[in-house]
C-alpha cells in the first residue's frame, strides 16, 4: 500500500496531468514558518545585545532559548516530507553546489552553532554557579554544560560579554542569510509565477522578524501568566513597537508585490489573478490580508501611539501578537501551497485540502508545531528563562550578589519591573 | 455451348491465378511488415547508431521532434510508455493534450487520463463553432539548461555527456524540488518508489540501438527521434529546412531538445 505523498481535491480549467498533485504540503509550510520564528526571535535578542535597546532586557536571553527550541525542531518537517528520509544526510555530505536547497544544512548548522555558543556565553556564569551549588549527577550535568569552566572573575565575565556582543552582531547577518535564503528556495523557482520574484527573500526575511517578535511576545505573556509574574510593560511596549514596524514594512511589500504585478498585467498576472481570486481567495484576501493583517496592524498602531489602560493593553497586546503569528503562517501557506495550485499550463488551478491523518496532514503538523514548546519547557528546567531568576543567587551563597543582572551590568532594578 | 464452357474455364483459371496472386501478395506483404522487427538488425533503427556502439557519445546530439500537424490523438504512445515503465495510474511520463480553438479564439484544452484512451469522441461542450483542433504530445524536454538539474540538492538528477537528463533513483531524496522547478511539469514523485520519475526518452532502449517506445508505437510518425549530428537523419532535415518549428516556453531559457513541428502559439 503506497503512502499518500500528495493529494489534490479538485481542479478547475486545464491542469497538466502531473500538476494535480501537491507535493509540498503542510510540512513545507511549517519549515519556513519555524525557521522564520528562529530568525525573528534572534533579532529580538540582538536588539538588546547589539543595538542596546535596554527595555528588551527581560526577553533578551529568553528569546535566544526560544529560538533554540524552534531551531531544534526546524529540520523535522523536512525529514517527514522527504520521500527517502534515510538519504537526507547526503545533502550535507555530497551537496550539489548549484542547488538552493543544498545550502540548508550548512546555514542551519552554522546558525545552530552560533546560537548555542551565544547561549553558552550568556549562561556560563549561571551554569558555573549551579554546578557549584549542586551535588552528584546534577553537579556533573552542569559541569558538562559549562564545559568544565569555573572562572567567574571580573575579567572572565567581561570577556563573556565581549564574546556575546560579537556573536550577537555576527548573528544578525546570519539570521538574515538563514531566512533570506529560505525565501530564495522559493524565489529562485522561475517556473512558478507566484514564487519567482526577487522580493521573495526580502518578504520572507521581514515576515520572519514579524513571527519571531510576535512569538516571543506571546510566549513571554503566557509564561509570565503561568509562573505568576507580571510581564514587564515597558518591554512589551517596545517589542510591540518593533512588531508594528516590521509588520508594516512586510505588509507594504506584500501588497506592493501584488500591486506591481497587477499594474504591469503581464501574462504572469493573468495566472496570479486566477489563483488569488480562485483557490486562494479565502486564505489570501479574507484571512491573510483582511483579518490577520489589517486588524492586527490597526491594533498595534493603536497600542503604539495611544496611551491605553493596563487592562486594555493586557488583552490587546497578546491578541495582536497572536494575530501576527497567524498572518505569517497564512503567508507561508499561501506562498508554499498557493504556488503549487496554479498549473504550469497557465490554464487551470487545483484546490487542495490537507488531510488530518496524511503524512503531511494537520495532526502531525500540530504535533511538530507544539514540539518546540516541549523543548522550551525542557530548556526552562535546565536554565533560567528570565534574567532575574532569584534561584541562581540563592543557590550560590559565596557569590550571592552575582546574578545575571549584575553580570550584564544593567543598572535597571529588576525588582521594580517584575513587581 | 463449348465456346461458353471454354470461356468459363478460362475465367476460373484467371480467378484462381488472381486469388493466388492476391494471397501471395498479402502473405508476402505481411511478412515484410513483420520481418523487420526480428530479421533486420534492430540497432540500425536509429540512423547512425550501429549495434555495439556506445550510445554515450558526446559527439551525438539527440533530438526529439513532434509533428503536431501529424498527431491523430490515438494515445498509442501513452500506452506504449505506460507499458514500458509500468507507470502508476494518475502519473504521466508522457501525455497527449487535445486543443480545440473556437471561432471566438477561446482555447479549450483537455487530456483525460493523459490521453491514454485516445480521443475517440469529440468534445460537445464547446459553445462556439470550432475553428481549429489538434493534438499535442508532451514528454521530457531534455533541456540543455535543465532547471531540475540545477535545483537537485544531491545531484541525483543529472545531465549525461550525450545530453540526457536522467535520475539516479538510488540517490534521489524525494524532496520534489525538481518537480517544482520543471517548467513543463513532466516530473512526479512515484507513489511506490517515492523518488522523482520522468520520461528518459527511453535511454535504456537507445543503449541497445532501439528507438524510444513511444516513437516506435506512433502509427503516423508524429514522434520523430534521431541524431542531429547525423545529416541523414530526419530530425536534422526537419530542423535545417524552413519548417515552422519551435520549442515550448522558450522564455524559460531552458533550451529544450524537444521540438514541435507546426507549433501553434496557443500551446503552452
Amino acid at each position: 500500500m503506497p503512502l499518500i505523498l500528495a493529494s489534490a481535491a479538485s481542479a478547475a480549467g486545464y491542469v497538466f496531468p502531473n500538476d494535480l498533485h501537491v507535493y509540498w504540503g503542510l510540512m513545507i509550510v511549517l519549515y519556513p514558518y519555524i525557521t522564520g520564528i528562529v530568525a525573528g526571535a534572534f533579532i529580538v535578542s540582538s536588539l538588546y545585545h547589539v543595538f542596546h535597546v535596554q527595555s528588551l532586557r527581560p526577553v533578551a536571553q529568553f528569546s535566544l532559548l526560544f529560538a533554540l527550541a524552534f531551531l531544534v525542531c526546524a529540520a523535522l518537517p523536512l525529514l517527514v516530507h522527504l520521500g527517502q528520509p534515510g538519504r537526507a544526510l547526503s545533502m550535507f555530505l555530497t551537496p550539489n553546489p548549484s542547488s538552493a536547497m543544498a545550502g540548508f544544512g550548512y546555514f542551519y548548522l552554522a546558525y545552530a552553532a552560533l546560537l548555542v555558543l551565544e547561549i553558552f556565553f550568556i549562561y556560563r556564569p549561571v551554569l558555573v554557579l549551579r554546578q557549584q551549588a549542586a551535588t552528584g549527577g546534577r553537579r556533573l550535568f552542569y559541569g558538562v554544560l559549562a564545559v568544565g569552566s569555573d572562572n567567574l572573575s571580573a575579567e572572565a565575565l567581561a570577556m563573556d560579554r565581549r564574546i556575546v556582543g560579537v556573536l550577537a552582531g555576527l548573528g544578525i547577518p546570519m539570521a538574515c542569510v538563514l531566512h533570506g535564503y529560505v525565501g530564495f528556495i522559493f524565489g529562485g523557482i522561475k517556473a512558478n509565477p507566484l514564487w519567482a520574484t526577487p522580493l521573495m527573500p526580502v518578504i520572507f526575511l521581514l515576515s520572519a522578524c514579524v513571527s519571531g517578535i510576535a512569538g516571543v511576545i506571546v510566549a513571554y505573556v503566557v509564561l509570565s501568566k503561568m509562573t505568576g509574574r507580571q510581564p514587564d510593560r515597558a518591554c512589551l511596549r517596545t517589542a510591540l513597537r518593533f512588531l508594528w514596524g516590521f509588520f508594516l514594512v512586510t505588509f507594504a511589500l506584500e501588497m506592493l508585490e501584488i500591486f506591481s504585478q497587477a499594474y504591469m498585467a503581464t501574462s504572469h498576472w493573468q495566472t496570479l489573478r486566477s489563483l488569488l481570486w480562485g483557490p486562494l481567495f479565502n486564505s489570501y484576501w479574507v484571512w491573510q490580508v483582511t483579518v490577520f493583517s489589517v486588524i492586527p496592524l490597526a491594533l498595534l498602531g493603536y497600542l503604539s501611539l495611544q496611551r491605553v489602560s493596563a487592562t486594555v493593553f493586557r488583552v490587546l497586546a497578546p491578541l495582536a501578537a497572536v494575530m501576527a503569528l497567524l498572518q505569517v503562517f497564512l503567508m507561508r501557506w499561501n506562498v508554499v501551497i498557493g504556488g503549487q495550485l496554479i498549473s504550469r499550463s497557465g490554464r487551470g488551478a487545483v484546490y487542495y485540502d490537507p488531510g488530518w491523518l496524511d503524512r503531511e496532514g494537520i495532526l502531525l503538523s500540530a504535533v511538530i508545531l507544539l514540539l518546540p514548546v516541549a523543548v522550551l519547557y525542557g530548556l526552562g528546567r535546565i536554565l533560567p528563562l528570565w534574567p532575574d531568576a532569584g534561584e541562581v543567587s540563592e543557590g550560590a551563597p559565596a557569590t550571592g550578589s552575582l546574578n545575571l543582572s549584575s553580570v550584564e551590568s544593567v543598572k535597571q532594578d529588576s525588582g521594580e519591573e517584575f513587581a | 455451348m463449348d465456346e461458353l464452357e471454354r470461356i468459363r474455364e478460362e475465367i476460373d483459371l484467371d480467378r484462381r491465378r488472381f486469388v493466388k496472386k492476391v494471397l501471395g501478395g498479402v502473405i508476402g506483404g505481411s511478412l515484410l511488415l513483420v520481418l523487420p522487427a526480428g530479421a533486420v538488425k534492430v540497432a540500425q533503427q536509429i540512423s547512425g547508431l550501429a549495434a555495439g556502439t556506445d550510445p554515450v557519445d558526446p559527439d551525438r546530439k539527440f533530438a526529439f521532434v513532434i509533428d503536431i500537424t501529424g498527431c491523430i490523438g490515438c494515445g498509442y504512445c501513452c500506452v506504449a510508455d505506460k507499458n514500458e515503465f509500468q507507470v502508476p495510474d494518475g502519473y504521466y511520463r508522457t501525455w497527449v493534450e487535445r486543443y480545440v480553438i473556437d471561432d471566438q479564439d477561446n482555447v479549450h484544452v483537455d487530456a483525460p487520463r493523459g490521453g491514454l484512451d485516445g480521443y475517440a469522441t469529440a468534445r460537445l461542450d464547446i459553445p462556439h463553432p470550432v475553428r481549429d483542433t489538434f493534438f499535442v504530445p508532451k514528454l521530457c524536454n531534455m533541456c540543455e539548461k535543465p532547471s531540475c538539474v540545477q535545483v537537485c540538492p544531491v545531484g541525483a538528477t543529472f545531465r549525461t555527456a550525450d545530453g540526457f537528463v536522467l535520475i539516479d533513483r538510488q540517490r534521489c531524496l524525494g524532496c520534489s524540488y525538481c518537480v517544482q522547478a520543471c517548467p513543463y511539469s513532466v516530473r512526479f514523485i512515484g507513489p511506490e518508489s517515492r523518488v522523482a520519475e520522468k520520461c528518459t526518452w527511453c535511454y535504456h532502449r537507445l543503449a541497445q540501438g532501439l528507438r524510444p517506445a513511444c516513437v516506435e508505437a506512433c502509427p503516423v510518425q508524429a514522434r520523430k527521434f534521431g541524431d542531429l549530428n547525423d545529416r541523414e537523419s530526419e530530425v536534422y532535415r526537419l530542423l535545417h529546412e524552413p519548417n515552422v518549428i519551435s520549442v515550448l516556453k522558450p522564455e524559460m531559457g531552458n533550451e529544450p531538445s524537444l521540438h514541435y513541428l507546426g507549433l501553434r502559439r496557443e500551446v503552452v
